[in-house]
């Protein structure tokens, strides 16, 4: 089994007692399944998430009500699922909410946008494997097609900024494309290193090459360095603190989604935390291994044959991609509760005047690097 | 045939400019400040605030109530700072009739005014970090806030329009152990700032944000009237409780805190947060000094006058608030109520600067150097 598109198309479907007739409708049935099972990840993403970003305020802030409110009588208290009330809350209130739309606003691009940014992240989601096989449909061209898709979401955030006729909203937007462009340089070049090394823009092999040598954030000082550059671009690709410019809300009100409320605004912090998450599974698998366990990997480093390698296992192996993608996502969270805001200025001057060329000149290093050391 | 005027700008290719309204509802213009800015892009090339949203006709008021009746009024000026306007008002009144107060009384006032001072100015660093960003600040200021109120709780019954100072003495004396527990406070509150130090006065993303920029120098501070922190922040070293001591200011020994442009130019946004840090340090200071001198006992109401009718006569009393020189100027003509009332509000004043150091830098920067300034809508207004 490599995907679940394989697995249910050619396992399943080709079962002799399937008949060839029903080949369409399966096909349609099946991608409909698998969309389903996105959607519903990414909305338990968003929960979990928003759950977790509450939890880390409360503990950073001292706030009071993630830590103490309960559910449904169950008393909330200085207890884990304390605070659990407010995420249902939340959902609710949410769902609930009068969707506005402003008199003046382009109403078509206005409602179809935040849907175009939802299904970039969506889409993204299809290429990404969190464990051993366990991918919607594993392309030969993962990488390329996981950065190319998500940047898809830019044109969504343009269109609420001009779609939503509010000169805060156009400000937004137009950080949002100068940032996301920018970033989508050293992000890529990044990204580049790692290919040239493996040689393939499979997620697997890349885990694969990694499982036979080691993990990219210690094979050389310049992958490291990638690295660094890597997931300091991501976090200004899903406009997280301290690169939040695009709805930066002491400035600009609430940036491109200034207009929406209810549904649609959910539906932004939906593909907000879906982002998050798809830059760190891949932060994760391209720089730590994805799926291999800490433990099997540093035993493989230090020559020891036998020892705890039952720990790289396929159910292990979606344990340790998460506990990465978890760790990650609260590093995320620990910037916005801790730091200020860049200015815009100083946003491109890290872009082009720093990350570009740190990038550009590892994709040297690490040339020469494989030649001497490779 | 182009006009000389054609001429000159013959082949420069200029963008229209756009007028944003910022405020009167924005979560960073303090209130119902409304900055009409006239942007190029991202650049700001004018900034005009408008006032008045919170217009309740302070000084008219004033006419028409007792002079004790005016102290809420003038509680609600300022109302993060209501013991210093209180404050401020007593002594005008007090001037005016030539009342001497009791020693325990002063100190009491002074007590108060300090405390109310770090106050003012934890909420001044805390929104002065929220407005670049970093919201963590300001739940640790208000964390801290929160203990000094309590301490004007346990002092006065509330927590943030006191009505305490009264003409002539103050509304209760001390409650038992409130010496001790200022102390305590006091103690708490003091390693406190280092935190504050740790977390955005000295982070380099704050100081990016903040150093070089909105530079007020201090001859342009001096020609707009700017006062308190904004004034010091540039290097003039004024403060009326130094410079024209009042009430018992000369007993106490602090320093007056001048921007030194440690990270960038003297008088930049960070030297402005930067002062107001420090001077919680310096109030830390006088306070301790004055619970030490503090009389053990005394009647708060022994100077109170049965009837506050000042004589014949007028008035300008002024002296350093938080957010720089709080003058009261009162014509009395001899009844109980003020003839006019006129009042010098310091964050008035600094507003009015803006257009001067925010010209020419970001719709950002316009945020940053708003928040430095400090300003309190309901003082600006009246």
């Amino acid at each position: 089994m490599t995907s679940f598109t394989d697995f249910l198309t050619t396992g399943l479907l080709g079962l002799s007692w399937v008949p060839d007739s029903a080949w369409a409708g399966g096909v349609l049935a099946v991608a409909i399944l698998l969309g389903l099972g996105v959607f519903t990840l990414m909305a338990l993403n968003a929960m979990v998430a928003v759950y977790f970003e509450r939890k880390v305020s409360a503990f950073m802030q001292d706030r009071l009500g993630p830590m103490e409110v309960g559910l449904f009588g169950f008393r909330g208290g200085k207890r884990f699922w304390g605070g659990i009330g407010q995420t249902v809350a939340d959902a609710v209130k949410l769902v609930i909410k009068e969707d506005t739309i402003p008199a003046d606003s382009d109403p078509r691009l206005f409602r179809f946008a935040p849907f175009l940014i939802f299904g970039a992240a969506f889409c993204a989601f299809i290429g990404i494997p969190v464990g051993y096989g366990l991918v919607i449909s594993d392309f030969n061209i993962g990488i390329l097609y996981v950065t190319a898709i998500s940047s898809v979401g830019v044109i969504g955030i343009i269109l609420t900024g001009w779609a939503s006729n509010n000169k805060w909203s156009l400000y937004g937007a137009m950080r949002s494309a100068a940032q996301i462009i920018s970033y989508e340089l050293p992000l890529g070049l990044s990204l580049l290193l790692v290919v040239m090394v493996v040689g393939s823009l499979q997620f697997h092999d890349i885990v694969a090459w990694q499982e036979e040598h080691r993990w990219f954030l210690i094979h050389s000082p310049f992958t490291m360095v990638a690295f660094l550059i890597f997931f300091m671009s991501g976090v200004a690709e899903v406009n997280r603190t301290p690169f939040d410019l695009p709805e930066s809300e002491s400035e600009l009100v609430a940036g491109f989604m200034t207009e929406y409320s209810g549904f649609r605004w959910a539906i932004f912090f939906l593909s907000e935390y879906a982002n998050m998450a798809i830059i760190s599974l891949m932060t994760a698998i391209v720089f730590l291994g994805g799926w291999l366990s800490p433990v099997g990997s540093l035993l493989r480093l230090l020559g020891i044959a036998e020892g705890w390698y039952y720990l790289d296992g396929p159910i292990w192996g979606v344990f340790w991609i998460m506990g990465k993608v978890v760790f990650f996502i609260f590093v995320m969270m620990w910037f916005r509760w801790t730091w200020p805001r860049l200015r815009v200025d100083q946003l491109m001057y890290t872009a082009w005047k720093v990350f570009i060329p740190f990038s550009l000149a590892n994709i040297f290093f690490v040339g020469v690097w494989e030649l001497v050391f490779g | 045939m182009k006009t000389a005027e054609e001429l000159k700008n013959f082949g420069v290719i200029k963008t229209e400019e756009m007028v944003l309204n910022m405020g009167p509802q924005h979560p960073s213009t303090h209130g119902v400040l409304r900055l009409k800015i006239k942007t190029d892009g991202e650049i700001v090339s004018e900034i005009e605030p408008h006032i008045g949203y919170l217009h309740r006709c302070f000084e008219k008021h004033c006419e028409n109530v007792t002079y004790e009746q005016v102290i809420p009024y003038v509680d609600r000026c300022d109302y993060l700072a209501s013991m210093n306007n209180s404050h401020v008002w007593a002594m005008a009144v007090e001037k005016l009739m030539g009342i001497e107060i009791p020693e325990r009384v002063e100190y009491i006032r002074v007590i108060m005014a300090e405390l109310q001072r770090i106050a003012s100015h934890l909420m001044a660093v805390g929104a002065m970090g929220l407005d670049l960003g970093g919201i963590t600040p300001i739940t640790y200021t208000f964390r801290d806030r929160e203990r000094i109120l309590d301490l004007f709780e346990y002092v006065s019954g509330a927590r943030l329009l006191y009505n305490y100072i009264w003409i002539g003495g103050v509304a209760h004396d001390l409650p038992p152990n409130f010496v001790q527990h200022t102390r305590d406070f006091l103690d708490w509150f003091e390693p406190q700032i280092v935190e504050y130090d740790r977390l955005l006065t000295y982070n380099k993303i704050f100081i990016e944000r903040t150093a070089d920029v909105g530079v007020l120098p201090a001859d342009v501070a001096i020609n707009w009237g700017c006062t308190g922190p904004v004034l010091r922040a540039s290097g003039v070293a004024w403060d009326l409780r130094r410079a024209e001591p009042y009430s018992i200011y000369d007993r106490f020994d602090f320093d007056v805190v001048v921007g030194k442009g440690e990270v960038g130019t003297v008088g930049d946004c960070w030297d402005r947060y930067w002062v107001r840090v420090e001077e919680m340090r310096q109030c830390i200071r006088i306070v301790r000094q004055a619970l030490d001198q503090l009389p053990p006992d005394g009647d708060v109401h022994a100077a109170v006058p049965k009837k506050v009718r000042p004589p014949k006569g007028e008035i300008h009393f002024r002296a350093e608030n938080p957010k720089g020189d709080l003058g009261f100027y009162i014509v009395s003509d001899g009844s109980p109520k003020p003839y006019r009332v006129k009042m010098r509000s310091p964050a008035f004043c600094n507003l009015s600067v803006i257009n001067e150091i925010a010209r020419g830098w970001m719709i950002s920067d316009v945020i940053a150097v708003l928040g430095s300034l400090d300003i309190v809508l309901g003082e600006i207004d009246r």
